[in-house]
């Protein structure tokens, strides 16, 4: 299936009995402690637009109450805009009826849950193909579909447990699996990842990642993390108070926070692991030979190689294997020490 | 002396009386006369209303008299070893618990051994029928109120209402408009016994978590796909705990409804206490807990092998 891009456009969601009697109001200025204080209605999303590309990860990011489940929850329509459009495809979300609309997250969505939410009378293999007996599958093609991809999450041998009978990490693998049994092309993870450990939270997004390699869906993930929201997401969107204040790639979040709450958010990061070779490099100066990096690698790992080589400069070579800079081990160390600011020209590199 | 007592009181009366006008000591009733003449008009009213509709009231009450009679048949024609082996296979289908099988086996033989097995057997018919019916009217009725918080408010009251009043009260507008007999006993029965199936029912459903619900409707199901593969079975140990009281209830009512004509062991304690039969009385009793306790022990243990997967032990 042709993965497409999800656009949301000019969305706004106020919660309350009368929340489109507020739009203009909410269009012209007004905050969301005004409104929440002189019409008690809460100011769910302003004014989002997010181009979510086909086929990549776009990653939603923001603290607690800041309206990313709102705004995920928009896609499958699972809240009804109060203004604005969710394309797909070519179709309106916000304009489908009942039945399109149950066609739609039949076959088009799946979504994974931050407490899992799976049916606990259900087995490990039933909870997996709930998708499909709902869509009508007979067991017997079900039953097959689910127990591949029981297999691809890692779950083999556990088809006859019960949820409760399963560790977290081993609950949201079924969850994943699930969504993935549905075949849809848009997977939606709403804090998939925020209720399990440390350890096994980079386990799962490794799974992810190696499974999106593959896979190609259009992924919308929500995270309060900011480095996982580095290490899944192709493109990154920052959310407050209902707001976008900031979208782009990790790298230019980190190279560029566009004010100081993500600028905070930044500074605990391993920007060795976010900014890439191509980003720090200086133009060619001499004859391209000695070792090669490419213009993708992260600097972590660039920094590795070259420690592994015992070289302390690098060719760095794009992606069909042409020589575009030079690297060295002064520049990697520079650029993952020094604040922002300093390295936003090099942006243009992009 | 009851002379001396019955002048002081009157003494007192007139004491606190004598101070007041007359319409604020004693209350000022409408005449006999009157209340004579309003009751007459009513229940003449009434049983008119009654007389008109009785075909259609005949045609409605048949079919349970058909499956009432039926069922007592079967309970009481049927040899009791053969009664007693289906109960206690029924018991540990439930329960899977020998303690309890064992426990319904020598309680039943008691009951026989004190000449109790017939009544026994008429009783068991007749909680079995109300009960049957009352989670088959109460299960839909509880969906309905689950689903409308509008249906929940018109429901409520009349839940309330019903299970304020005392049971001998519903005997009244029964014995009125169905008469004296088995049917009207058993349509008391079940009047008093489905509020709780009623309402455990909605509660059940209203409980069911909020994130799988919604994970249901984000896989695309219909209304009638979430109320069958999430919302009943999650709330099914609730129900079961509905269909527990119920039991409970109709066991409690059949004995009261002896009074408009059931039989079975009610009608026995109903003559104990009428004739002061003290051995009588006491052997029935044990004979109604006994079946009580096997009934509330037997579906109490089913409602938690039922609730064995929903436990959340893993965060
Ligand atoms: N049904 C609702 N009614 C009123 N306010 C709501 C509702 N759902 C969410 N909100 C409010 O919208 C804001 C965003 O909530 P949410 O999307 O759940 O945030 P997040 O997922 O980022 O923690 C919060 O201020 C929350 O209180
Ligand atoms: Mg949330």
């Amino acid at each position: 299936m042709a993965s497409h891009g999800i656009e949301i456009k000019n969305l706004y969601k106020i919660f309350g009995p009368r929340g489109r009697d507020y739009i203009e109001a909410v269009q012209a200025g007004l905050s969301k402690a005004e409104l929440n204080e002189k019409h008690g209605h809460v100011l769910g999303l302003k004014n989002i637009n997010i181009s979510m590309p086909a086929g990549g990860i776009t990653v939603v990011m923001g603290l607690s109450g800041s309206g990313k489940s709102t705004l995920i929850r928009h896609i499958n329509r699972l809240i009804e805009p109060t203004f604005g459009e969710v394309v797909y495809d070519g179709l309106d979300i916000c304009a489908m009826t009942e039945n399109g609309l149950r066609e739609f997250r039949r076959h088009r969505t799946a979504m994974v849950f931050q407490k899992f939410a799976l049916l606990p009378h259900r087995t490990v293999l039933e909870n997996t193909v709930y998708g499909l007996d709902i869509q009508g599958v007979s067991r017997d093609e079900s039953a097959k579909r689910g127990r591949y991809w029981i297999e691809r999450v890692g779950l083999t041998g556990f088809e006859n447990h019960y949820p409760n009978q399963l560790s977290g990490g081993m609950q949201q693998r079924v969850g994943l699996a699930r969504a993935l049994t549905n075949d849809a092309d848009i997977l939606l993870m709403d804090e998939a990842y925020s209720a399990l450990d440390p350890l096994i939270r980079v386990d799962m997004q490794s799974v992810l990642l190696d499974l999106q390699a593959e896979l190609k869906k259009t992924v919308v993930f929500i995270t309060h993390d900011l480095d996982e929201a580095l290490r899944l997401g192709d493109k990154i969107a920052v959310l407050r108070d209902g707001e976008v204040i900031q979208q782009g790639t990790g790298q230019e979040i980190v190279l560029a926070p566009a004010d100081d709450y993500i600028t905070a958010f930044v500074k605990e990061v391993n920007r060795g692991r976010v900014i890439q070779a191509g980003t720090v490099m200086r133009p060619l100066d001499g004859p391209a030979d000695g070792m090669r990096v490419a213009n993708t690698t992260t600097l972590e790992s660039a920094a590795k190689d070259m420690c592994d080589a015992g070289q302390s400069r690098a060719v760095v070579v794009d992606a069909e294997g042409a020589p575009v800079g030079v690297l060295d081990l002064h520049a990697i160390v520079s650029a993952m020490v020094t604040p922002a600011k300093t390295e936003v020209p090099k942006l243009a590199a992009e | 002396m009851p002379n001396r007592d019955h002048k002081t009181n009157k003494g007192n009366l007139m004491a606190s009386c004598s101070l007041l006008p007359n319409l604020l000591c004693s209350f000022p009733a409408m005449s006999d006369q009157y209340i004579r003449d309003a009751r007459k008009v009513i229940d003449e009213g009434f049983k008119g209303l009654v007389r008109e509709y009785v075909g259609v009231i005949d045609t409605v009450v048949q079919p349970l008299q058909w499956f009432l009679n039926y069922l007592e048949k079967v309970f009481t024609n049927s040899p009791w070893v053969l009664v007693l082996a289906v109960m206690m296979l029924i018991v540990y289908l439930t329960s899977r618990s020998v303690r309890i099988t064992v426990g319904t086996g020598v309680g039943m033989v008691l009951i026989g051994v004190i000449g109790l097995w017939n009544d026994t057997m008429i009783t068991l018919a007749i909680t079995t029928v109300a009960t049957l019916i009352a989670i088959l009217i109460g299960i839909p009725i509880g969906i309905l109120m689950a689903r409308s918080d509008r249906m929940q408010n018109a429901i409520n009251p009349v839940l309330d209402v019903m299970q304020t009043l005392p049971s001998f009260v519903y005997l009244i507008p029964v014995v009125v408009i169905f008469g004296i007999g088995k049917v009207p006993g058993l349509i008391a029965v079940v009047i008093y016994a489905v509020p709780p199936m009623i309402r455990l029912t909605n509660l059940g459903i209203r409980l069911v978590d909020k994130e799988v619900l919604e994970a249901a409707d984000a896989f695309g199901s219909s209304p009638g796909q979430k109320l069958w593969n999430v919302q009943m079975p999650l709330a099914l140990p609730t129900i079961m705990a509905g269909i527990n009281q119920t039991i409970m209830m109709s066991l409690a009512m059949v004995v009261v409804a002896s009074m408009v004509g059931v039989g079975g062991l009610g009608k026995n304690t109903l003559q104990a206490i009428n004739n002061q039969f003290f051995t009588f009385g006491f052997m029935n009793g044990f004979a109604l807990v006994a079946i009580a306790i096997i009934f509330d022990r037997a579906s109490q243990a089913f409602g938690k092998r039922l609730q064995k997967h929903s436990e959340v032990v893993h965060g």
